[in-house]
């Protein structure tokens, strides 16, 4: 192998893209606006979640409760009649019905422990629990309000003091800007060598340069560190201007640390890109390889939902993936602070990952030129 | 006959920078066969495209046929009237479809009826000789057999105005002198059709009726050969051009000097091939080939394409190992890993490949090292070259914006650059004017004669073999002959060499079987011509169903033929489904937690276990100190912390105020979210429970139920919420892929032309090609379906025929938005990056999948209040859990009703109807 080919052919890449114009507008777009938008577009924590309320008592409790509810947890909640309650949650208008029975302070006070039915929309699942759990805990403070003044008895004796640590106020926008930087990652870096890489051989560039004293290994080696250089700089630019800044997600650890990791990332999903495009015949085909790879990267990772809540065998298929690993390492790293000493395992399996992809890519892509 | 069939008036064109047309003026006359002559990218092709209405015009005015082709109402009623066939071999067939599917497909667009097509088609393939090969797929035809196929598919409509760009460049002589036969019987029956040609090829101009000479994007001269000739005064129409063209074009042009080969050179062997064969599966591309040739020597290798010229240069160069035989070069085995032996070789690829996105400097530079020369060398080399190939203008100039024969002299300037001892030219010249041509064949003269390079070089141009040393005639993987060219031609007694290997093809082509010669085609009835301009000619429709289904079937047929696609397509989102079906799962269980118990008695541990036995949580070893607590949150091996005070059990016991703390992972907020439900929801239960303990009785005051129902989803299992939003994601972005790759790929191919040039309207365009893909998609769709039933067991309680009619709805909306990103996508790549961009986030994002559009804010929120697939994922979610009919979903329905005309008027609008 010789350095200063792969140095060449290299910067013959960046050459290309750079004047590829549309393809950079892509690239800038999905490292900036893209990640902004969609980081400002996921609600933080519970938002607007949408409850009606069926208020039968028209008791001064039931009053009490029907307000308790205010933005942004909870749009106003709107006040409607039983008969309207099924329509409603039929056309996925509301998430949450809340219905206060008939005489409900009355029987209350008269210990006759009355229900109130709380209606939820199990199929929106997010949304189903967390609010289903805020909706009990106020409607039982503002009861117990209620009864405080009323009797005036002391407040339960044992308080549970809950603090979240990373990320006090549970602020989505945080970890989702940090994931949609992931899926930018892995996405371009997936296109840029892989689609390149078929279009040479549409072309007939790669024929030319398998005459030259160049050897396969030399120029897959070069697609790999221009492409990579590419998204590794837009990926240091996303995270340092748009998620610090325009963002402003307090980072806790190392961004070098995490920029390590994010090169070995890198590293690994452009030999995926090789891979598939050795697999692929055909730009069509090649697309259509994307859509069956790049899905599962990004709802399996541990980045949409947690990894522990996923069955074993798919856990176990999803630490083949670079993706799982760069998210495990990008949560402690950015938000616990973690350091080398913690996150040593991570960057083990992506060198090993990106090893054996690299391998095997290699494999393929020489069959390829054959 | 009297009104020119074709009248320009200071027509300019230009592409960017490059003015490929400069105010060109031109009466052609009617009735007559017309030869547009002069060498590739003089403007010739960009001149027969803007007459055949191919591409947009952007300076001048251009009639043909007695109307302006810049109005687009002329241009619908004359299209059916002019047939062109585009430059490149079969270029605006379709390589999968068989030769009668191909026809046939250009007999629909035309708006011919069943029977009337079948007879064209027959009698179309019975005159040119394709008839025997009426099944076998476009791609795997000969070159000049798809030049015949191409003509067949435009004259299927019986044009007045047939325009063929270079119709025989890449064609063997015998397939050239058939195709040049056909056309002159057609003309003959029908003898008011006007045909304009543009070639390369002198000697065929020579039998044209009239001529027009272009050079750089101007006329040079018009009129019949023989004027041009006596004009000139020069024998032949080669050296009539090189006349006609200005001075300083001319300067420095002289004919080739190729002094004889020194006797004793002949010694030493450069190249050479024993017995070499090269099979692709059972085809065999190169059957048994050998041949030496001495060092210094010119070696020509002339065929048509796909002869084998190509895989042989291949199998010398090491590109492609050989099946069997052995090839060597300077008596050393060819190894393709030996890069010893490339440093002697150049090679010069048919197509152009140097990288254009390199300026000439760079592409020199580039290959320069890569032959690892020492790098004081490189500049004085480069400048070497750069004098000899008179490159020295354009040194900072990119290869795309150069003439033909600069960049052809460019390819060998890199293939020369690190002084090769043996060069490998495949086809230098093809396309390279006369002037340009006879310097690039001094500069082989001079390598050979004087620098004693081996020079192996394949050609279609007679005056060029003639040049050469020694000669080999390919045909179909065998070598029929090879010598020098004065003995060729001696051994047949033939005058020239271009018979003497129309002579060997013809035996050649007797051997393997008797091909049908070519019949003139019978003579169609000019009533029956009438009947078929008819029907298209005046009425102007909205939607002509036939020229619609002709596209649908069309993809269809290619659709079939790709099955890997369709497979991958179908299999892909079954698999898919499964994927993020069983994978994404929103109960989140299994949460790690451990207690930090600083009290240690019944009450605390009571407390712990109230925790550990929720089905949530589970529990890890006690932790030991803050220190402990603080490792293992760090390292994500807790996701919630509890420190129980000292004397919690007693201060419980007493009733004094007590506070346990709690710490939760935050850097996943929406697991911590649900923690943290999670443990205020036990606590206040344990909470309960203790009061009852301790009070007894007397809590019962203010105590109420909260009666929670999870509806449409009681055992709120993932599968049931998850499944109905993954079947709308499946739904959009597979079959919008496949809808924007299929315009996108003609565009890149270049069959985007036929849509130009056809009576399809955009819309019969659009809607044609999508129809197959939403077939595709509703099987997908039933596939989808019925593995959620039956396999994941996820019940269904609606209409399962709103469900169908609203996917169906939505699969013509996700084809639609695949049409709208093809219509301003060029290339295969940008079109994949932005299907996967505009699908890939608004989807699993902004539509109600995961978090309800609703609780979204911003530009998100927007996005998500107009996706389609909000809307269906409505639908879907609640036709299979809320038990949804029709008229409980409306509003859905509506959005979706209304997404579907604005989508395709959007395609349909940006959508060009030529080539601008």
């Amino acid at each position: 192998m010789r350095i200063a080919n792969v140095l060449r052919l290299g910067v013959k890449e960046l050459w290309g893209l750079a004047r590829d114009p549309l393809m950079l507008v892509l690239i800038v777009y999905s490292f900036t606006i893209s990640i902004y938008t969609a980081s400002k577009a996921i609600p933080e924590t519970l938002n607007n979640a949408v409850l009606s309320i069926v208020d039968e008592d028209h008791s001064p409790l039931s009053a009490r409760i029907a307000t308790s509810f205010y933005p942004p947890y909870f749009v106003v909640p709107r006040l409607i009649s039983p008969g309207e309650m099924d329509s409603r949650m039929d056309a996925g208008l509301d998430t949450f019905a809340l219905d206060i029975p008939p005489n409900f302070q009355r029987d209350l006070l008269a210990e006759r422990t009355p229900t109130i039915q709380l209606n939820v929309d199990a199929t929106r699942m997010t949304q189903a629990f967390n609010g289903a759990g805020y909706i009990q805990i106020i409607v039982t403070d503002e009861i117990a309000k209620f009864i405080d003044r009323y009797r005036g008895v002391t407040a339960p004796p044992v308080e549970l003091t809950l603090r979240a640590r990373f990320n006090q106020e549970l602020n989505k926008a945080w970890f989702g800007s940090i994931n949609n930087v992931i899926s930018a990652i892995t996405m371009l870096s997936i296109v840029l060598t892989g689609a390149a890489l078929i279009r040479e051989r549409e072309h007939g560039t790669i024929e030319h340069l398998l005459v030259m004293p160049v050897t396969p290994f030399e120029i897959m080696l070069s697609k790999i560190w221009s492409m990579g250089l590419v998204v590794f700089v837009a990926s240091a630019f996303s995270l340092i201007c748009v998620v610090q800044g325009l963002l402003s997600v307090p980072v806790q650890g190392s961004v070098a640390l995490f920029l390590l990791g994010a090169a070995l990332q890198i590293f690994a999903t452009t030999c995926m890109g090789i891979f598939l495009a050795t697999a692929a015949g055909s730009m069509p085909q090649f697309g259509l390889l994307l859509m069956l790879f790049l899905l599962p990267l990004q709802m399996l990772s541990g980045a949409t939902t947690p990894r522990e809540s996923m069955p074993e065998i798919i856990q176990n298929i999803m630490l083949a993936a670079p993706n799982t690993h760069f998210v495990i390492l990008a949560q402690s790293v950015l938000f616990r602070g973690a350091g080398l000493d913690i996150v040593w395992p991570q960057l083990l399996a992506l060198i090993f990952i990106g090893s054996i992809l690299f391998y095997f890519s290699l494999q393929r892509f020489r069959q390829f030129l054959r | 006959m009297n009104a020119p069939v074709v009248r320009l008036e200071a027509v300019g064109l230009s592409y960017g920078k490059t003015q490929a047309l400069k105010a060109v003026t031109l009466d052609i006359p009617s009735g007559r066969m017309v030869g547009l002559i002069g060498p590739d990218g003089v403007g010739k092709s960009s001149l027969l495209s803007l007459i055949a209405g191919a591409r947009s015009v952007q300076k001048g005015r251009v009639e043909v046929l007695g109307g302006d082709i810049a109005n687009a109402t002329h241009r619908r009623l004359t299209c059916p009237r002019i047939a062109y066939m585009p430059q490149g071999l079969g270029k605006n067939l379709y390589p999968t479809l068989s030769v009668f599917e191909n026809v046939d497909f250009f007999g629909r667009l035309f708006g011919l009826g069943p029977h009337e097509r079948r007879r064209r088609i027959t009698e179309l393939l019975e005159s040119t000789g394709l008839a025997p090969f009426t099944d076998r797929p476009a791609g795997k035809l000969s070159g000049g057999m798809k030049q015949k196929l191409g003509l067949c598919c435009a004259l299927i409509h019986d044009p007045d105005l047939l325009i063929l760009d270079e119709p025989t460049t890449g064609v063997d002589p015998l397939s050239r002198r058939q195709f040049w036969e056909l056309i002159d019987g057609i003309r003959t029956d029908r003898a008011g059709m006007s045909v304009i040609v543009a070639t390369a090829y002198m000697e065929e101009a020579a039998r044209f009726d009239w001529l027009a000479a272009m050079d750089g994007g101007r006329l040079l001269d018009t009129g019949t050969p023989d004027e041009l000739l006596t004009r000139t005064g020069a024998a032949t129409l080669d050296a009539a051009f090189v006349a006609l063209l200005p001075e300083e074009r001319r300067r420095g042009h002289k004919n080739v000097v190729m002094p004889p080969r020194a006797p004793d050179a002949a010694d030493a062997i450069a190249i050479e091939a024993e017995h070499l064969t090269m099979r692709f599966g059972d085809f065999t591309a190169v059957d048994d080939v050998s041949f030496r040739i001495g060092r210094g020597e010119i070696f020509g290798f002339l065929g048509s394409n796909g002869c084998g010229k190509t895989t042989t240069m291949k199998m010398l160069t090491g590109l492609l190992p050989a099946s069997a035989g052995v090839a060597r070069l300077f008596g050393r085995e060819v190894d393709p890993h030996d890069i010893e032996v490339r440093r002697r070789v150049g090679y010069m690829s048919q197509a152009f490949s140097l990288y254009s996105e390199l300026t000439v400097r760079q592409n020199l530079d580039l290959h320069a090292r890569l032959f690892a020369m020492p790098p004081e060398a490189i500049p004085s080399r480069i400048d070497d070259l750069v004098g000899r190939f008179g490159l020295a203008d354009v040194m900072d100039a990119l290869p795309d914006a150069l003439p033909l024969g600069i960049r052809q002299r460019l390819s060998l300037a890199v293939a020369l650059i690190h002084s090769p001892d043996i060069l490998i030219l495949d086809e230098p010249t093809s396309g390279v004017d006369p002037v340009a041509r006879d310097g690039f064949w001094q500069i082989l003269s001079d390598l050979s004669r004087q620098e004693n390079v081996t020079i192996f070089v394949s050609t279609h141009f007679m005056n060029e073999a003639e040049l050469c040393d020694r000669i080999s005639l390919m045909h179909a993987g065998k070598v029929l002959i090879s010598d020098t060219p004065a003995a060729i031609v001696e051994k047949r007694s033939a005058a020239t060499l271009e018979e003497a290997f129309v002579a060997y093809l013809e035996d050649a082509i007797k051997q393997v079987g008797p091909a049908s010669p070519p019949v003139p085609p019978p003579a169609a009835s000019a009533a029956k011509i009438e009947e078929a301009h008819a029907p298209q000619g005046g009425t102007r429709q909205f939607l002509n169903f036939r020229r619609m289904f002709a596209y649908s079937r069309r993809e269809a047929l290619e659709l079939r033929r790709d099955p890997i696609r369709a497979t991958l397509a179908m299999v892909g989102s079954v698999i898919l489904m499964f994927v993020i079906g069983y994978g994404m799962n929103m109960d989140i269980e299994n949460l790690t937690f451990a207690v930090l118990d600083r009290d240690d008695t019944t009450v605390s541990r009571d407390y712990a276990l109230q925790l550990a036995g929720s089905r949530y949580f589970t529990e890890k070893a006690p932790i030991t100190d803050y220190a402990d607590l603080d490792r293992r949150m760090r390292n994500g091996e807790l996701s919630l912390a509890i420190e129980i005070p000292p004397g919690f059990g007693r201060d419980v016991a007493r009733g004094r105020k007590v506070e346990i703390g709690a710490w939760i992972d935050g850097a996943q907020p929406s697991r911590a979210e649900t923690v943290r439900s999670y443990v205020q929801g036990v606590h206040q239960t344990w909470l309960n429970q203790k009061s009852r303990e301790l009070r007894g009785k007397g809590a019962a005051v203010g105590s109420f139920d909260l009666a929670v129902r999870f509806r449409y989803n009681p055992g709120i299992e993932s599968l049931v919420a998850m499944v109905p939003a993954v079947i709308p994601l499946l739904l959009l972005m597979i079959p919008a892929m496949l809808a924007a790759l299929s315009v996108v790929r003609e565009k890149e191919l270049g069959s985007i032309i036929n849509f130009y040039v056809t009576p399809v309207t955009r819309l019969e365009f659009l809607i044609g090609k999508q129809l197959p893909y939403v077939v595709l998609g509703m099987l997908n769709f039933l596939m989808l379906a019925a593995f959620a039933v039956f396999i994941f067991r996820v019940p269904f309680t609606g209409s399962f025929l709103a469900f169908a009619s609203a996917a169906f709805l939505y699969i013509v909306i996700a084809t639609s938005m695949g049409l709208v990103i093809s219509s301003f996508m060029k290339s295969q790549i940008a079109a994949i990056f932005g299907t996967a961009l505009i699908t890939l986030l608004p989807a699993t994002q902004y539509s109600g999948m995961v978090d309800p559009v609703s609780s979204l804010q911003g530009f998100g929120a927007f996005i998500g209040q107009i996706y389609p697939t909000t809307y269906f994922v409505t639908i879907s979610r609640g036709t299979f859990s809320k038990a949804l009919e029709f008229a409980d979903l409306t509003n859905a329905f509506l959005a979706l009703l209304i997404a579907v005309p604005v989508l395709l008027g959007l395609g349909a609008m940006l959508l060009k109807k030529q080539a601008s």
